[in-house]
């Protein structure tokens, strides 16, 4: 790809942070409010945030239906922390994964740690109020895990973790969505 | 695993971008900011608009109540400790709210001291008026600024003027020569490596809402053009005739502030917000006196 133009859901969240890192990586990056937004682009962050707020925002936008459509043709997705969430069997029902809300505590067990993701070695991984991952279908590969749980799965074209790269420096999954198709992370 | 990095602070701001922040004094309350599109809620026993109302002595609410909104939702809960309370502060840690606004709306405990933020695990949010004020609070330790506004008074006036000051005064540090920066820092009464920061960068260094007098769709909308990242809304939501549409109809409008269409559809059929208060009146003699001048 040619500069490609990432999207980022922008109904609420961090999804700033993810525009400064998709531009660090040499993608331009447009804010996705409507479906109209969702035209022309190559590939799509779905950011952290609150996922009920997340939720509200896609239903009232209509937005389930063009992002399953978006899904489906195979281009790159990310998602951190509630785009985690809205991605799994209870939201948008796109990656066949079971996302526990907040398991990981209130604010106050917030935290950081290394993480060891299969393909790009280790991150500093910043969880925030963050889920776990407490099921997982036959098509999801698990990429890393924290204390036992799933916190990083890749299904096709979907890579799902329940941190937040774009609060670090380290781009290596922000490099993920622009240069390997919706391919493993390498 | 590490806790309580500034970080892990900083970053709980940022995942709130976007959103509103309601003020809330019930359970009930929290489930219909929370069904309605909060990003957060702030516990409280009395919204500010009635705080101005009784008078006497505004604290830290009861840990009962601040328990059984942190029961009724799963969004992120916030409550207030008195500026320079750190005892009330350290309550709040220990009852795990998700964040501390150290706010004017109570009354202060300490005129010359704010609280020392760095030493907590759980985040704070500060209110500011200006640029200076807005980066000894950073100083301080907070992770969250919102421009004070004039709470409780359903005017928005008092918002728009601190949130022009303090983007006014980002634009003004980011364009002086960096020999000029040592002055900049004196007169902003700042740390003068905060304000190379922020010179260098052109924004704040942690994520900037807004808040105080916030009772429209419009009002919200307005806040994110002139450079909000989100709102509070304190006694906008719950003192208007119909709290659950007027709730979601400013999530909706602060979403898609930039589309006046969208505001409009959010702005119909609201009912009737809550009554304003001019703040000339307030400011008069016997009037009760201004939030936003408690805090140094």
């Amino acid at each position: 790809m040619n500069r490609p133009t990432v999207g980022v859901l922008a109904l609420q969240g961090d999804f700033e942070a993810h525009a400064k890192a998709l531009a660090d990586v040499g993608a331009e990056a447009r804010t996705v409010r409507t479906r109209e937004q969702l035209e022309g682009i190559d590939a799509l962050v779905i950011p952290g945030g609150e996922s009920t707020t997340m939720t509200l925002g896609v239903e009232s936008e209509g937005l389930a239906e063009p992002l399953r459509d978006f899904v489906a043709s195979g281009r790159p997705v990310l998602g951190t922390c509630a785009g985690l969430i809205l991605l799994d069997r209870d939201h948008l029902g796109l990656l066949d994964v079971t996302a526990r809300r907040n398991a990981f505590g209130r604010q106050l067990q917030s935290f950081e740690a290394d993480v060891d993701l299969t393909g790009l070695g280790t991150l500093r991984g910043v969880f925030i109020r963050a889920p776990w991952i407490e099921s997982v279908g036959d098509g999801v590969e698990v990429l890393a895990e924290l204390d036992g749980h799933p916190i990083a799965v890749r299904q096709s074209n979907i890579l799902a973790v329940a941190f937040h790269p774009e609060l670090t420096d380290d781009r290596r999954v922000h490099r993920w969505v622009v240069t390997t198709n919706g391919g493993p992370p390498q | 695993m590490e806790t309580g990095t500034f970080r892990v602070k900083a970053g709980l701001a940022e995942m709130l971008k976007g959103g509103v922040i309601m003020d809330v004094v019930t359970p009930e309350q929290a489930k219909v900011a929370e069904e309605a599109g909060a990003a957060a809620v702030m516990a409280l026993e009395r919204v500010p608009a009635d705080i101005r109302r009784d008078g006497g002595v505004a604290r830290m609410s009861d840990p009962n109540m601040i328990e059984g909104i942190q029961q009724a939702v799963t969004i992120p809960v916030m409550a207030k400790a008195r500026i320079g309370h750190f005892a009330e502060a350290q309550v709040l840690q220990a009852l795990e709210v998700d964040y501390i606004d150290e706010s004017e709306v109570l009354t202060p405990a300490d005129e010359a001291h704010h609280i020392d933020k760095h030493a907590f695990n759980v985040p704070f949010v500060c209110g500011a008026t200006n640029l200076g004020e807005a980066l000894r609070r950073i100083a301080e330790g907070a992770a969250m600024i919102r421009s004070k506004g004039e709470a409780g008074t359903g005017n928005v006036v008092e918002a728009v003027r601190h949130i022009r000051m303090i983007k006014g005064e980002l634009r003004r540090l980011a364009s002086l020569d960096p020999v000029e920066l040592p002055t900049a820092a004196k007169e902003l009464q700042a740390p003068l490596e905060i304000v190379r920061e922020v010179a260098q960068n052109g924004k704040l260094p942690v994520v900037l809402f807004c808040a105080g007098g916030i009772a429209t769709p419009a009002d919200a909308a307005l806040m994110m053009q002139l450079g909000a990242e989100g709102n509070f809304v304190g006694s906008g939501i719950f003192k208007s005739s119909d709290p659950e549409r007027r709730a979601r109809a400013i999530v909706e409008a602060t979403t898609h502030f930039e589309d006046p269409e969208r505001v409009a559809a959010a702005s119909r059929e609201l009912g009737e917000p809550m009554a304003g208060l001019e703040i000339g009146e307030l400011d008069a003699p016997g009037g009760g006196g201004l939030l936003q001048n408690r805090g140094w």
